[in-house]
């Protein structure tokens, strides 16, 4: 790998910046790893990185069914917050927003965290008290969170109405401000290239098509479209394929997979300075660094693996952003496209072991899966390496499902991750 | 947006008359003091969740609001079937 650094762009400009290496070789599989991570999305890469990078265990292979952060990494709208309600998630996601900090330094790649704001809006009696109490608790956990009045919130976010007679009318906001956006694909690509200069394979085009375990029960490796892979560990970061994955294991998972659109507009000047959410009429917008709004619609009700939605989701999500922003009215919109999430029942992650010996699993995200990589994809490393999980994902266990400890963020976020 | 079949009223409608069910044919425990742990676990959580052939319910909310039952394609979305509540999974 060869930093990028001043020195090095300088001197690679001299020269037609010819001598740029590939950022990741693309590998033919070996017989054997240490280590097996299925999915090479920026979860699932960011685990074979920081197996790599913390714990030294480099002799790991990333496989990927399509191409590298092809699934749901280069698909999501790019929000990143940590403002959940229960202590067990806030600890999770304010992991994770630790990590984004420094990330760019950490990996020498650029991927354009910006801490621009994310502000939820609150348009009822039962919003207000709902955010004030997320604020409190979120503030009790050390996470920032704040109150804005509707003017503020209009300050902060000069396209909002806030009329009174806007037909969603804004009572106020909750505004945290360390939340904002990343670059999704630099995401993925950032981890590869760090993780590959470190000895990780990644293999791509290379579906999986079982899991081989042994007469005690043990994991041995994958059967893929390559061949047998042969490993004493697997991690399985597959996100809306994981029931599939983990079906080829002999496990059943509480998952389900729904798919989940977002859309773009034409790129235009910059008019938009933070992220906004408005949870109750489901909208969830911001604005990219080429100049697009990007913005996020609600899942289909029906389980599905087809990667798109219907239209009449993303009608529902932008007549409830030209109610909120009248100046966007006019705006046409470029592309709009689906990725398939994994839900659980309450709609928090599962990241633990599994009941296979040597099986591990980063799942259960579903709409909200971006804004952890970097926590979720150390947590999994830690897990991996230690066959026992970090106590920040201790409570994200599969176990809850049975024993009734669940982490009801459905309840408490009702829609929006 | 999908055309469903509704097996009631014998005709195609938008998918927007339509509430989606979830996995068909989970039966309600009959005795549930008698069920462990893991029984509970498998009824209320556990889902198939396939890639391909799944049996689902549905309800004509906006129609004659019955439920009934499906086999979807999940890769497609195309129903191959669609058929009274009650009657065995096809």
């Amino acid at each position: 790998m060869k930093r990028f650094s001043a020195f090095n762009l300088f001197a690679e400009a001299l020269r037609g910046h010819q001598g740029w290496p590939e950022h990741w070789p693309d590998k033919a599989p070996k017989s054997a790893y240490d280590v097996i991570i299925v999915g090479a999305g920026g979860h699932g890469l960011g685990a074979a990185y920081y197996l790599a990078k913390k714990y030294g265990i480099t002799n790991v292979a990333v496989i990927e069914k399509g191409w590298l952060g092809g699934g749901n990494t280069g698909r999501n709208t790019t929000i990143i917050r940590s403002n959940y309600l229960y202590d067990e998630s806030a600890h999770l996601y304010d992991h994770a927003v630790k990590l984004w900090d420094g990330l760019s330094q950490e990996l020498n790649y650029n991927v354009m965290y910006s801490k621009r704001g994310v502000l939820m809006l609150a348009h009822n009696v039962h919003d207000v008290q709902s955010f004030k109490r997320h604020i409190h608790a979120n503030r009790l956990n050390g996470v920032d969170n704040e109150w804005l009045s509707a003017e503020e919130c209009k300050a902060y976010c000069p396209p909002l109405d806030i009329s009174a007679t806007a037909r969603h009318p804004v009572l106020g906001g909750a505004l945290q401000r360390r939340g904002g956006t990343a670059r999704h694909d630099s995401v993925a690509w950032g981890y590869a290239r760090a993780a590959s200069a470190l000895g990780v394979d990644i293999i791509q085009n290379c579906a999986v098509t079982g899991i081989r375990r042994g007469p005690d029960g043990a994991v041995q490796g994958v059967e893929t479209e390559r061949g047998f892979i042969g490993a004493k560990k697997i991690g399985v970061s597959a996100a809306g394929n994981t029931s599939v994955v983990m079906n080829m294991a002999g496990l059943d998972f509480p998952l389900e997979s729904f798919p989940l659109q977002a859309l773009v507009s034409e790129p235009v000047k910059p008019i938009f300075p933070c992220v906004v959410m408005s949870n109750t009429v489901h909208a969830y917008i911001s604005q990219s660094d080429k100049g697009e709004l990007v913005i996020g619609a609600g899942t289909d009700q029906y389980t599905s693996y087809s990667q798109r939605g219907a239209f009449h989701i993303l009608e529902h999500t932008l007549a409830a952003i030209c109610e909120i922003f009248p100046i966007f009215t006019r705006m046409r919109m470029l592309r709009t496209w689906g990725g398939i999430v994994d839900t659980t029942p309450d709609r928090s992650p599962i990241l633990g072991k599994t009941p296979v010996p040597g099986l591990y699993v980063n799942c259960g995200w579903g709409t909200g899966g971006f804004k952890a990589t970097p926590g979720s994809a150390d947590l999994l490393a830690y897990t991996i390496a230690h066959d026992a999980p970090h106590k920040i994902n201790a409570p994200f266990n599969l176990d809850r499902f049975r024993n009734g400890r669940l982490i009801d963020e459905a309840a408490a976020a009702a829609v929006a991750h | 947006m999908l055309l469903i079949h509704c097996p009631y009223c014998a005709e195609a409608r938008p998918e927007v008359e339509f509430a989606y069910g979830g996995q068909a044919h989970i039966a309600r425990p009959l005795d549930p003091s008698a069920l462990s742990d893991a029984d509970w676990e498998q009824y209320l959580y556990i889902r198939n969740n396939p890639r391909g052939r799944h049996h689902e319910r549905w309800r004509h909310a906006h129609g004659c609001g019955r439920f009934f039952n499906a086999v979807r394609d999940t890769v497609t979305d195309k129903f191959e079937v669609t058929y009274p509540a009650g009657e065995a999974a096809r």
